[in-house]
């Protein structure tokens, strides 16, 4: 079981995890950063505070499960399992390497810890729905948590999943959506405007919140105050930036599938003390 | 044989979308979020007005698509050859390969050399699925000037059309003055012990093979089999009573992939002997496509291989 951190201690965190992602990416010279920023301050709330998990013990029956839906953002994920415990973080640059655990895409059947293979867009809350159902048949209490990007709202198979979700009261089902508003051609507005987003999901039977996914104190108060939510599955809708935190990769497109040079990788790092 | 790359397969497709766009005022094109790795882009940049980005949703691609085509529209859609033929697979067996209408489907990353994104965006059954519907015409050409007079061709023909497209740059083969029909096959060398049929990026890996097979004195035919369905099974027989023996070479995998089609089609008609270069029933993984050419059993040295063990010169494994 890993200690929780306070706001200060996860805002710390976030940079070590920023750190991880551009330069995971980097050594890569794949992958995708944009998405892996925006949603740093979600998995760092999960990982090092909200969930219940045991890093040591990635079977554990009891666990909170996390399904990273928008599988392009392993870096992300990779980097908060790593530097919670779940492997050497040595492990991190072997990135995108023949035969390493850490997939383009995360893999369930090489890196434990991992709840789900993902890489095809909106599969995740399907596969969340399952767990969450499993664990009302098994009389558990884990909570199931699905990050989401703003692309994923055009899958038809999305809303499939919300309207079971609700239509079966799945609480102990979260789902994290990383509103960055940006998807891979264009932004989310000029490609297929999902808006009002909010109103969506409340009409689909949801427990709604929406907050600024890069403050972390609301990221933290959000995700735990969604542990409460009984009868109904619960969103969190956090409004973020892509490629935050590192000043010439925020609100840049360009960075969603594209990794920094060995030059940007230095001025990233210089900002991300 | 010398490597001279040219332009992916992909690259190619965009370009041929521009050349037909000013020739087919009822051609539209749609992607689903990756016109920039499909290249439709291209298309979308000289005509925005016929281009349609739905964004993340094939399925409902595959069957806006589908309605499209009943108005006289012949739409183009791309995305990735593995979420396009899997999430559209319903559409494409409804709407339009029961419903006979021409939709032109191009699924571009084809195959493993995707490289470092991983197995969850390669396809390696989109062939076996495609090639299940009836009415649907499949094409995995093999170099950008096979790719663009193919593409052009299938605007023309009136039926569903699928063709896969890679990722990486393609050794080139051909000139702009080669002649390609859509069903028929090219013969890119002659030879008398066995035929090695390619498509796509191993028709290159095809060639360099029988080169090193001459050596060691066997002679070896290449055929460039860009069209899957319908079969070229004039050019199949001739080869078959002239060498009796074959390679069927692809990336795909190897249930329901071009060799399932090659050899229900001789067992038939001329019983050969069949050796099979693909992947073997299992999923790939991240690293460079060069490397996993190599892992997944691709390349040229692999071909030789198979040959040699199809003519009994070394022992099956
Ligand atoms: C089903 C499917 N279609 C297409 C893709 C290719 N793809 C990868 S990332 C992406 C868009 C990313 O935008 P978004 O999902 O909003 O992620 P974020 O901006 O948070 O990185 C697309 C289209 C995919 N992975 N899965």
């Amino acid at each position: 079981m890993i200690a929780p951190l306070s706001i200060d201690e996860l805002k710390v965190k976030t940079k070590l995890i920023r750190r991880d992602i551009v330069a995971m990416t980097n050594a890569a010279a794949s992958g995708h950063p944009g998405g892996s920023l925006s949603a740093t301050e979600l998995l760092t709330a999960l990982y090092f505070k909200v969930m219940n998990h045991k890093p040591e013990q990635p079977k554990w029956p009891d666990r909170d499960r996390l399904i990273l839906s928008k599988g392009h953002a392993s870096p992300l994920l990779y980097s908060v399992m790593a530097r919670s415990g779940y492997f050497d973080p040595g492990l991190l640059p072997t990135f995108r390497v023949l035969e390493s655990p850490l997939q383009g895409h995360p893999d369930m059947r090489r890196l434990p810890g991992v709840e789900a293979s993902t890489g095809s867009l909106g599969q995740g809350l399907s596969i969340g729905a399952g767990h969450a159902l499993a664990r009302r048949l098994d009389g558990k209490n884990y909570y199931t948590y699905v990050v989401m990007s703003d692309g994923e709202m055009n899958e038809g198979q999305t809303w499939e999943a919300a309207a079971m979700a609700a239509h079966h009261k799945l609480d102990h089902l979260v789902a994290v959506l990383d509103y960055n508003k940006f998807q891979l051609d264009d932004s989310t507005a000029n490609i297929c405007n999902m808006e009002p987003m909010t109103d969506k999901w409340k009409a689909f039977g949801w427990d709604v919140q929406e907050i600024d996914g890069h403050d972390m104190a609301q990221v933290v108060a959000a995700l735990e105050k969604a542990r409460n939510v009984k009868g109904k599955p619960a969103i969190v809708i956090a409004h973020t930036v892509k490629g935050k935190g590192v000043s010439f990769m925020e609100h840049n497109n360009n960075f969603h599938g594209v990794a920094p040079t060995k030059d940007e990788l230095e001025r990233a790092l210089k900002e991300l003390v | 044989m010398e490597k001279k790359l040219g332009m992916a397969t992909r690259d190619a497709y965009g370009k041929a979308l521009v050349e037909l766009g000013k020739t087919h005022p009822q051609l539209v094109v749609l992607d689903a979020d990756l016109s920039k790795s499909t290249k439709s882009a291209e298309f979308a940049k000289v005509f925005p007005d016929r281009f349609i980005n739905v964004g993340i949703q094939e399925a409902n691609l595959a069957g806006v698509a589908s309605g499209l085509a009943a108005c006289g529209k012949i739409p183009f859609i791309s995305s990735f050859a593995s979420f396009l033929t899997s999430k559209g697979f319903d559409q494409f067996r409804m709407a339009v390969a029961y419903s006979q209408l021409p939709v032109k489907v191009v699924g571009s990353h084809g195959g493993i050399s995707v490289g470092e994104d991983g197995a969850s965006q390669m396809a390696i059954e989109d062939i076996a699925l495609m090639t299940s519907l009836p009415n649907f015409t499949v094409m995995v050409p093999s170099d950008e000037f096979s790719t663009r007079a193919l593409v052009k061709q299938a605007a023309d023909l009136p039926k569903p059309v699928y063709i896969r497209t890679s990722r990486p740059k393609a050794p080139v083969l051909y000139t702009a003055e080669n002649r390609f029909e859509i069903g028929k096959g090219v013969r890119l060398r002659e030879g008398s012990d066995v035929t090695l049929a390619a498509n796509g990026l191993l028709v290159f890996e095809a060639l360099q093979a029988a080169e090193t097979l001459a050596a060691e004195g066997i002679s070896a035919s290449v055929i460039d089999m860009h069209t899957i369905k319908p079969l070229d099974e004039a050019l199949l027989l001739e080869e078959a009573s002239k060498t009796g023996h074959f390679v069927v070479c692809e990336e795909h995998q190897i249930w329901g992939g071009m060799g399932s089609a090659i050899s229900t089609f001789l067992g038939r008609k001329h019983p050969s002997r069949m050796e099979f270069v693909a992947i073997q029933d299992t999923f790939a993984e991240s690293g460079t496509a060069e490397a996993l050419f190599e892992k997944y059993g691709l390349t040229s040295p692999h071909i030789v291989r198979a040959a040699q063990r199809v003519l009994d010169k070394i022992k099956s494994c």
